[in-house]
């Protein structure tokens, strides 16, 4: 175990650098740094969900409601804060989970990741089909005030970035607190053995749904900061290629730290916008390739080039 | 007469056409240390599984200390005090030892499971050593489950069978699996680590040696049906146990 | 009554199409228990394939009736060697890896394969609608139904009846239940389960090719069609069971006439009919329609 000071203090050294590099980067870089942490939100509730040994394929669900929820916030509401749009997003993800739970929990492995596809295809079709909300095209929203100040131009853009940093500042550092206290293990113990669980007091299927509405909430959070960041929401963010998209990071990321997801959301637009930018019409085919590649040569995620390998034996 | 801590009565239960359990009515009282014997497919594990909740009776009732407990899941069965070891372990692979124990430890301490507090606190770890000290296993602590022998899976099983303190263990056959040179000291550590806390025991035995040795008391199932019950002397020398249990246990050995 | 007709004619032809398609994912998954998402890939390549192919043979003035022997030969050389590239070439790498893995490895083959198509075809939309005009239009109750589509049908139920006659009637058949009932046994009792792998993901990629290359001349073919059919396809043997082909055939049959009831009723609810059926369809029977009791080993 290290000390607690490197334990707090090195995170939140790391966190003041990422504020502090947000105001030197070039623009396209700080934008793609931006994405890569909302996007980073919804990688770790995945990573969530696959330490408890579920792998949701329909994420974009979750993605998708925080997104639109954030949307019609101010449109619909005229609701101009970024946090409470934040807020409204995480809410009507969280609530919409803790409902879809009753059933989703009930499933494991390929039939938990259909069934999460499923549900989120639902949500695909609905809005593809309501005018109201833009159908494919979707909608464009305005900047968003801070704290009840109004940015504008570079400013705005600033003040997004430490927005965004901050709540996947903190929610890593709550996740990593939960995922060490014994509910956080709990999601270990389940993927290795039910029946030794329920042996020892204690309930599978609700200790599965409280993750889930935990995971939902992440990913809305992740879709509301999108969607403020990037002032445009569309269906595809329902879509079933953007949440294989996040599975793929996921397993890119690893499960090690909470700190990977964002790491590995990082990794995966640098190398999609490189991608993106040297050859337009194959940049999927390099995103594929490298897709196989991390699978084949890297089993436990880029995170496992960190970490020391497992031990068997220590300390005597 | 008192309160037995454990009653069934009545037991029923039927896979299909195999009847695992036939009106089975036993008592048990506190601080009793029972050996349940009966041929593979009498009826001693789906007895198990029934007063755990792992499986519902078809028909009769289960009542600890006098209260009804026969539908209830196997999760508030164990909160309200009676718990089991397996046949075949139940563990964490994916975890080392004393991980596997702290979350035993961490899920049995509270009702309220803390979302906070680290499940490794020091004062938690220092009990799981304790445990596992206790049950010989201290050597072990880092490993991971996958590359442990039999014997110290089953004491392992055992020992987070009871980070609970419960009042009634219900061992399935502790000492299967393991060489016949180990099973002697193995059964010992189980039962002085368990008579430490008091409890009541009840354990699955095909071993006659062993059953003679640790119970005082000892059921015998045949068919679902409980054939004999009584002091361990008389239920040995039982004409109808000799016949058809530990006859049965002599061809097993061969 | 015409809409009824036109939703049962409309939702059997849109289910035959969908039952080609579903029947080779639903089989490797039952043999190789991969969910292959690959597989919209092939039905692509199989689509685009049979563009050219099409365009090219009416370009040459040969019988034009002959062009549908053309498409099955395009399904058939695309799934053979489609197949056995991918099979041989990535997912062999894979085997024994974790269920959710191979199907992240699945979906970079798609990934790939899409950009492959964007790279030999380019983004604008292909017509081969040839084959399709040549046998004309039937009525049925007053309604004009196009021929090519009822021979979709007649098309669907030969394959089905094929596999059927393939997997009970043939030894080799008789095999590939086997691995689906129990691979480690088959394996212990001499069954040379790689070599069942190669066939069945061959047999499969074949099937989505075909389902492709019949579908090229009734539609405009752009390089999302593959994406579109991957999810349809999902819910379909989803619905119908992983891994059942009579599972198949019930589960195209509930998802087409789902959807076209929609098409027809409430045009908006399309997407969403399709997998609230299938989301119903979970929420009461967990397997599938076609619910294959496995024996749990304990």
């Amino acid at each position: 175990m290290r000390g607690p000071a490197v334990a707090i203090g090195l995170p939140f050294l790391l966190f003041c650098g990422l504020i502090a590099a947000g105001f030197l980067m070039p623009g396209w870089l700080r934008f793609i740094t931006l994405i890569a942490l909302a996007k980073g939100l919804v990688v770790l509730s995945l990573m969530l969900l696959m330490r408890a040994g579920l792998v949701s394929f329909g994420q974009g669900l979750y993605y998708g409601l925080g997104a639109y929820a954030a949307g019609l916030g101010v449109n619909l509401l005229k609701v101009t804060e970024a946090l409470a749009l934040l807020a409204l997003g995480v809410a009507v993800a969280g609530a919409v989970a803790w409902v879809l739970g009753f059933l989703l929990t009930r499933y494991r492995e390929i039939f938990f990741a259909m069934l999460s596809l499923a549900f989120s295809m639902i949500l695909y079709g609905l809005l593809v089909k309501s005018s109201a909300l833009g159908s494919t095209d979707g909608f464009n929203l305005p900047t968003p005030t801070f704290l009840g100040f109004a940015f504008a131009g570079t400013a705005a853009r600033h003040a997004l970035f430490v927005l965004t940093a901050s709540v996947a500042f903190a929610a890593a550092l709550l996740l990593h607190r939960y995922l060490g206290s014994t509910r956080g293990y709990l999601g270990e113990a389940i993927r290795e053995n039910e029946i030794r669980v329920e042996y020892l007091g204690a309930s599978v299927r609700g200790a599965l749904h409280v993750k889930y509405v935990l995971s939902a909430a992440l990913a809305g959070a992740g879709g509301a900061l999108t969607a403020v960041a990037t002032g445009h929401i569309d269906p595809d963010l329902a879509y079933w290629t953007t949440s294989g998209e996040f599975v793929f990071v996921a397993i890119l990321s690893g499960t090690g730290s909470v700190a990977a997801p964002f790491l590995g959301s990082f990794v995966f637009e640098m190398i999609r916008t490189y991608a993106f930018a040297y050859s337009p019409n194959t940049w999927q085919m390099v995103v594929g390739a490298t897709m196989l590649l991390v699978i084949i040569f890297m089993p436990g995620g880029l995170w496992s080039l960190f970490r020391r390998r497992p031990r068997l034996v220590t300390r005597s | 007469m008192s309160t037995p801590i454990l009653e069934t009565r009545n037991l029923d239960k039927a896979f299909g056409a195999v009847i695992a359990a036939a009106a089975v009515n036993v008592r048990v009282e506190a601080q009793e240390i029972v050996g349940v014997i009966g041929a593979n497919g009498a009826g001693k594990t789906t007895f198990v599984n029934m007063v755990t909740g792992y499986l519902t009776p078809d028909a009769g009732t289960i009542l600890y200390r006098g209260r009804d407990i026969t539908a209830l899941p196997p999760r508030e069965i164990t909160r309200l005090g009676i718990c089991r070891s397996f046949q075949i372990p139940q563990l964490f692979p994916g975890l080392t030892v004393l991980d596997n124990v702290l979350v035993a430890l961490g899920i049995a301490s509270s009702r309220r499971l803390g979302f906070w507090r680290a499940l490794r606190s020091p004062a938690r770890i220092e009990s799981a050593e304790r445990l596992l000290a206790d049950y010989g296993l201290s050597e072990f602590r880092d490993r991971m489950i996958t590359v442990l022998p039999q014997g110290v899976r089953k004491l392992l099983d055992i020992a987070m069978t009871t980070v609970g303190r419960p009042a009634i263990v219900l061992l399935d056959e502790p000492t299967s699996g393991i060489s016949v040179e180990e099973k002697f000291p193995i059964m010992t550590t189980i039962l002085d680590a368990l008579r430490a806390t008091e409890a009541t025991i009840m354990f699955i035995e095909h071993d006659m040696e062993i059953v003679e040795r640790h119970a005082a008391r000892v059921v015998a199932f045949y068919d679902g049906r409980v054939i004999a019950d009584g002091p361990t002397r008389e239920v040995l020398t039982n004409a109808d146990v000799r016949q058809y249990v530990i006859g049965a246990e002599l061809h097993r050995r061969r | 009554m015409l809409t009824l007709v036109a939703i049962l004619v409309d939702g059997v032809i849109y289910s035959s199409w969908l039952f080609i398609v579903s029947a080779g994912l639903t089989l490797i998954f039952g043999v190789m228990k991969i969910l292959n998402i690959a597989h919209g890939g092939l039905y692509a390549l199989g689509a685009y394939t049979a563009v050219s192919a099409i365009g090219s043979y009416f370009a040459g003035g040969y019988p034009p009736l002959a062009s549908y022997a053309l498409l099955l030969l395009v399904a058939v050389v695309v799934g053979l060697v489609f197949g056995l590239l991918i099979e041989r070439g990535v997912l062999r790498l894979m085997y024994g890896r974790d269920e959710i893995v191979i199907v992240l490895v699945t979906y970079g083959v798609f990934l790939i394969i899409e950009d492959a198509i964007k790279v030999i075809w380019g983004a604008s939309p292909y017509y081969a609608s040839q084959p399709y005009g040549l046998l004309g239009r039937v009525q049925i109750s007053g309604l004009a139904f196009s021929v090519y589509d009822l021979g979709l049908i007649a098309l669907a139920s030969v394959t089905g009846a094929l596999l059927w006659w393939g997997l009970n009637r043939t030894r080799n058949g008789k095999l590939l239940l086997a691995v689906i009932h129990d691979r480690e046994i088959s394996a212990a009792m001499g069954v040379d389960v790689r070599r069942v792998f190669t066939v069945t993901f061959v047999i499969g990629a074949m099937l989505g090719a075909l389902g492709g290359a019949f579908t090229a001349p009734t539609t405009s073919v752009v390089p999302s069609i593959g994406v579109e059919l991957i999810v349809l396809a999902f819910a379909v043997v989803v619905i119908g069971g992983l891994g059942s082909i009579e599972g198949a055939a019930i589960g195209a049959l509930v998802v087409g006439i789902s959807r076209a009831s929609s098409v027809h009723l409430l045009p908006e609810a399309e997407l969403f009919v399709i997998y609230g059926v299938m989301s119903l369809v979970l929420a009461f029977r967990p397997q599938g329609l076609f619910r294959r009791v496995v024996a749990r080993k304990i």
